[in-house]
């Protein structure tokens, strides 16, 4: 049988209805904060950290990954690993230098540093 | 033949098989959403400027609290259904699918405001990168509409002939569900928001 007996799933009533009214205020407050018109580097990093207190929230009451087998959570940490590679992969493509022309030293300048 | 681990989970895993495959078809969705939410971040940060407060911020924030509420009433349908309350099952289930159903529908005039001003995914970065993000999600709300059609239609029926398998179906639906509940919560304050 599945791993949630029935007295766990009513003992869980409670919190996914608190869990819902919690994401609700998050939301408000994501929005309110949006309002203030913060300098976009602060703009950015809370948003993204409520956003991700948000889906933590999700994944772990509504989806269950707080109780759930190993073979699932060490499948998501593959999946976690694969997925900042994949954010900060091309991010990395985009700082090098190879292929950008390189810039000899003018005849002048350059004859007057060599000698 | 029957097909096993279906109902009962398999002793080496743990899981049910049908909840290992969703579980690993969702990790395929998370590097399919992480490609374009790389893909965003390459166009924000290499473009010369960005525009700021181009979407409708209330009608998004609609659009949050009706999926978060949707993943109330999901998590509440499969809840139910381990207690054995079938009329409260069908009751949260069809609430789930009419929120989607709203969403959609705020989507659509979202849309259309857009094209009636000819703001179409070719008029700017912002809103290629926005029809795509949003209308692949939106392809996904679809979709998980179609699966709870299915189980408050013809599906139905599986309860009464296999109660465990239908209950661990409703689960597994539910866990599509919030995934993509999930992805909402990142796409708004970064395509709404930001």
């Amino acid at each position: 049988m599945s791993s949630h007996s029935i007295d766990d799933v009513k003992k869980s009533i409670r919190t996914y209805w608190m869990i819902g009214a919690a994401l609700f205020v998050f939301t408000v407050i994501t929005v309110a904060v949006n309002q203030v018109h913060l300098a976009v580097p602060a703009a950015i990093t809370v948003a993204l950290i409520v956003a991700a207190t948000k889906g933590s929230m999700v994944a772990s009451v509504f989806m269950h990954l707080a109780h759930e087998k190993p073979w699932v959570l060490w499948s998501l940490l593959l999946t976690v690993v694969f997925f900042i590679a994949l954010l900060f992969l091309p991010i990395l493509t985009t700082m090098d230098h190879i292929g950008t022309p390189v810039h000899a030293p003018s005849a002048i300048g350059g004859a007057g540093e060599a000698h | 033949m029957e097909i096993p681990y279906i109902v009962d989970e398999r002793p080496d895993t743990g899981l049910t098989n049908g909840k290992l495959g969703i579980w690993l078809f969702l990790a395929s969705e998370v590097m399919l959403f992480g490609a374009l939410f790389s893909t965003y971040i390459i166009l924000r940060t290499g473009a010369v400027e960005w525009p700021y407060g181009e979407l409708n911020v209330w009608l998004g924030m609609a659009n949050t609290f009706i999926l978060i509420g949707s993943s109330v009433t999901m998590v509440m349908a499969w809840a139910s259904l381990k207690m054995g309350d079938w009329a409260k099952h069908r009751l949260y289930l069809i609430l789930t699918f009419v929120l989607a159903g709203v969403f959609l529908v705020n989507k659509y005039f979202e849309y259309a405001d857009h094209f009636a001003r000819g703001e179409t995914p070719s008029h700017s970065t912002f809103l290629a990168i926005y029809f795509t993000l949003t209308g692949l999600h939106g392809i996904h709300i679809l979709g998980g509409m179609a699966v709870m059609a299915y189980f408050i239609g013809p599906g139905a029926k599986l309860w009464k002939t296999n109660p465990g398998q239908f209950t661990n179906r409703i689960e597994s639906t539910g866990l599509y569900w919030h995934f993509v509940d999930l992805v909402w919560i990142f796409l708004f304050p970064i395509l709404y928001l930001l």
